[in-house]
């Protein structure tokens, strides 16, 4: 079992590879902005390249939207909104969801390999947990949209407008789903900014729904980088921002829409404690703490990126945990064997490696595993830090990577004490055998969202979101709606 | 419906439908071997349709039985994803149905709405399926430290007697309630309204619905009904139509075993409601120690 020659020295006993094949659809080499309908070139003729991080190769070229492109957009949610889509019965609004569940579904494979291509994940994640998410969403909430008077008893439920929606780059469609889902089924318009370095399934979206035949103008996207999303959240035809993304950023925002009517949800970063007891089964919470950091290259703002473990076992969890990291297989996302993929961009592989050296800097051991990488492209190799302190910055802020910061306690009430002991509260983990001490400590967890005995589970009936500088608002289940509808 | 058989053209000669009952997932006549002749309202002959034995109801619970706790188990999304798909058959069934409402004596456009209707209202009760508990279960404030919660599971093997004023209409919205909270059932369409059973059944058999989740007999209801009340392994009775003294008896009888007894409107204003989903639930409340 600690025998980590084996995946490390590429023995006889090592994957041959098993990559997945892409040739089974083609992408365009270039794609417009999806505006009332149809796909149109920006405004300025200007364009930049989406790429592989993998291979740093080009997949295509995606129009750059300016702030006149933003304006049409926005003109056209608003037009879809008031000829449209706010008359239309819930029943109705609620068939053109099911459409696009199941054209989801009915794309998966092509979609699943596109996010893994485009993002960098391992095509097992897309495979199985982004593109069947993603379309489970569509299906749940697809079901709301004529039930919406259930959810808010005593209320009148009706759409808030026109939203603008910007979201992240670590669950491409995901994002796009937990985003447009709710606020379709509400009866509310978008117009969508999906990440610069990910817009290729949100552009796939845009035309699955024209296979659905949604309305023109009810789902609008618009590809560009952070100007763009400034530009979308200054624009005064909006009457709901939803972003999901950076604290900073959307601290910015928030500053950006003070004295407006326009209504905000946020859905920040985190800096989530896994809580290790000693009468946990310890084998399994290994398992836990790998999901919990390495999962999606811990590009996941609910990470269990710091790890909480009881001094009584901490020798022992850190020895499994090494063992086990040294089987992770990073490279190709691609290939079915695949752990752990490419790191999104290069800029994000160059954070992620500044605070490989700060937290060496402030004093904490770094430990990385024996892996190779590929030559081309952006890799971090699994990697823990110990000997941390509860102020160095690697224990306090949020790193968007492979990297674990792991720390020991005695009591239950030093491990609450050290959780809660950041400016985030996303997301939180507890590992015991022990159903009381369970819920003790999830009541005792500042965080938005806490798994006992396992990490980093989602359903789109259950809601999700933070506390204090993770943001606020929750997306998924009957909590997830109330961003998006006025009450009466 | 053909006329007598002779295609006048052609002078082929139709091949007619032998209308069967659904048991189990295999499509039956009855055990009795015994039959009813349908009439449309002018009086023209139909055909014939099963009539159902008391030993063929007790063959379907033993079905319904068998499949209960799979069903029961099966996860709410795919609960939703399978009704949705039975709604998917039925729609791309929808003009055999027509046909038949209208051999019933549906105007056509009578018959495509309360085709489209049944479909629609699949569809929203497929909706249900993963949220009726959101609205129904609850987190209980007890002043211990415990956490307390209480959840919906099915009751079982629950029989359904239809109304004949809407055929389609009234076998829908009494078996999708039923089927969304987890239940087996048993289904009784009498009369006329038999044939429009004996076609939904053709649909759900080609959908993704478990054997055995959905059991379609049709046959008399003075026979059946005293069978289905007092059946010691069937939960709970859902019944439409009917007269007083029917209902007395029902009553009596279901107390053998504390049968839960509803009746249920034939007003098309009572079809969406999610509250026919707790008629056949019963409530689970939990007690979880909160300390360490």
């Amino acid at each position: 079992m600690t025998d980590s020659k084996i995946s490390s020295k590429g023995s006889d006993w090592g994957y041959a590879p098993a990559p997945e094949s892409a040739d089974h659809f083609k992408l365009k080499e270039q794609y417009g902005l999806f505006l009332g309908g149809k796909f149109v070139p920006a405004g300025s003729g200007k364009r930049f390249a989406t790429i592989n991080p993998a291979n740093e190769k080009t997949l295509a070229q995606v129009a750059d939207a300016g702030e006149k492109d933003v304006d049409r957009a926005v003109k056209a949610a608003r037009l879809a909104y008031d000829k449209v889509w706010r008359k239309m019965s819930g029943r109705e609004r609620g068939k053109y969801l099911y459409r696009i569940a199941r054209i989801i579904q009915e794309r998966a494979r092509e979609l699943a390999v596109v996010e893994s291509m485009d993002g960098g994940k391992p095509i097992r994640e897309s495979r199985d947990v982004d593109i069947p998410l993603a379309a489970a969403h569509f299906f749940y909430h697809a079901g709301w949209a004529d039930k919406l008077g259930y959810a808010f008893p005593g209320k009148s439920v009706g759409p808030i407008g026109v939203a603008g929606q910007i979201i992240p780059w670590n669950f491409p469609l995901l994002m796009v789903a937990w985003k447009v889902a709710p606020a379709l089924a509400c009866g509310n318009t978008v117009v969508l900014k999906p990440a610069e370095t990910t817009p290729l399934t949100a552009l796939l979206f845009a035309e699955i729904c024209q296979e659905a035949g949604l309305p023109d103008g009810v789902f609008n996207c618009i590809t560009g980088a952070g100007s763009t999303g400034a530009a979308l959240v200054r624009h005064p035809g909006l009457d709901k921002v939803a972003f999901t993304g950076s604290t900073d950023v959307g601290k910015a925002i928030q500053k950006s829409l003070a004295g407006k009517a326009t209504k905000l949800t946020l859905e920040l970063g985190g800096k989530a404690a896994n809580i290790i007891f000693e009468d946990a089964a310890i084998d399994q919470a290994v398992e836990g703490i790998i999901n919990g950091i390495f999962f999606n290259q811990g590009h996941v703002c609910c990470a269990g990126s710091r790890l909480l473990v009881q001094e009584s076992v901490e020798e022992e969890v850190v020895e499994k945990l090494k063992a086990r990291m040294e089987h992770l297989i990073v490279g190709d996302p691609l290939d079915k064997n695949t752990d752990i993929g490419a790191i999104n961009s290069k800029a994000q592989c160059e954070r992620i490696q500044d605070y490989l050296k700060v937290g060496q800097e402030e004093g904490a051991e770094l430990f990385q595993t024996k892996c190779t990488v590929p030559d081309k492209g952006y890799w971090i190799r699994p990697s823990f830090f110990t000997k941390v302190a509860q102020s160095h910055r690697i224990v306090q802020e949020e790193i968007f990577g492979p990297v674990l910061a792991i720390q020991s306690f005695r009591t239950l009430n030093e491990a609450l004490e050290k959780a809660n002991n950041t400016p985030y509260g996303l997301s939180g983990g507890v590992w015991t055998d022990k159903g009381a001490k369970i819920f003790k400590v999830t009541r005792g967890i500042k965080a938005g969202v806490i798994w006992a005995n396992t990490f980093n589970k989602f359903d789109p009936a259950s809601p999700f979101g933070g506390y204090k500088e993770s943001g606020y608002g929750r997306e998924g289940g009957r909590h997830g709606l109330r961003p998006y509808v006025e009450l009466s | 419906m053909s006329k007598n058989g002779l295609n006048g053209k052609s002078g082929r000669l139709d091949v007619r439908k032998t209308y069967k009952m659904l048991i189990g997932g295999a499509f039956v006549r009855s055990e009795s071997g015994r039959a009813l002749d349908v009439e449309a309202p002018g009086g023209k002959w139909l055909g014939h349709v099963c009539r159902a034995s008391r030993k063929d109801f007790r063959n379907a619970v033993v079905a319904a039985r068998k499949a209960a706790a799979g069903w029961a188990s099966t996860t709410a999304y795919l609960k939703g994803q399978i009704l949705y798909r039975a709604a998917e058959m039925m729609e791309g069934r929808s003009s055999s149905l027509c046909e038949v409402l209208q051999s019933v004596g549906h105007s056509s456009a009578a018959a495509k709405s309360e085709v489209s209707q049944s479909i629609d209202l699949l569809v929203y009760y497929a909706g249900w399926a993963d949220k009726y508990l959101q609205i129904f279960g609850s987190v209980n404030p007890v002043s211990s430290p415990y956490f307390n919660f209480s959840v919906t599971e099915p009751m079982g093997v629950v029989a359904y007697v239809a109304g004949e004023k809407r055929p389609l209409l009234d076998l829908v919205s009494g078996i999708a309630p039923i089927v969304v909270g987890g239940n087996s059932v048993i289904t009784l369409s009498t009369g006329r309204s038999a044939v429009a059973a004996m076609e939904l059944g053709e649909v759900l058999a080609t959908s993704d619905i478990p054997h055995g989740v959905i059991n379609l007999l049709c046959g008399l209801r003075e026979e059946l009904v005293g069978q289905m009340s007092s059946h010691m392994d069937v939960n709970a009775l859902v019944v439409q139509g009917g007269d007083e003294k029917e209902h007395a008896a029902s009553r009596e009888a279901c107390a053998l075993n504390l049968k839960r007894y509803f009746l249920k409107s034939q007003e098309s204003k009572c079809d969406e409601d999610p509250y026919r989903i707790m008629d056949t639930v019963e409530i689970k409340t939990t007690w979880h120690p909160v300390g360490g």
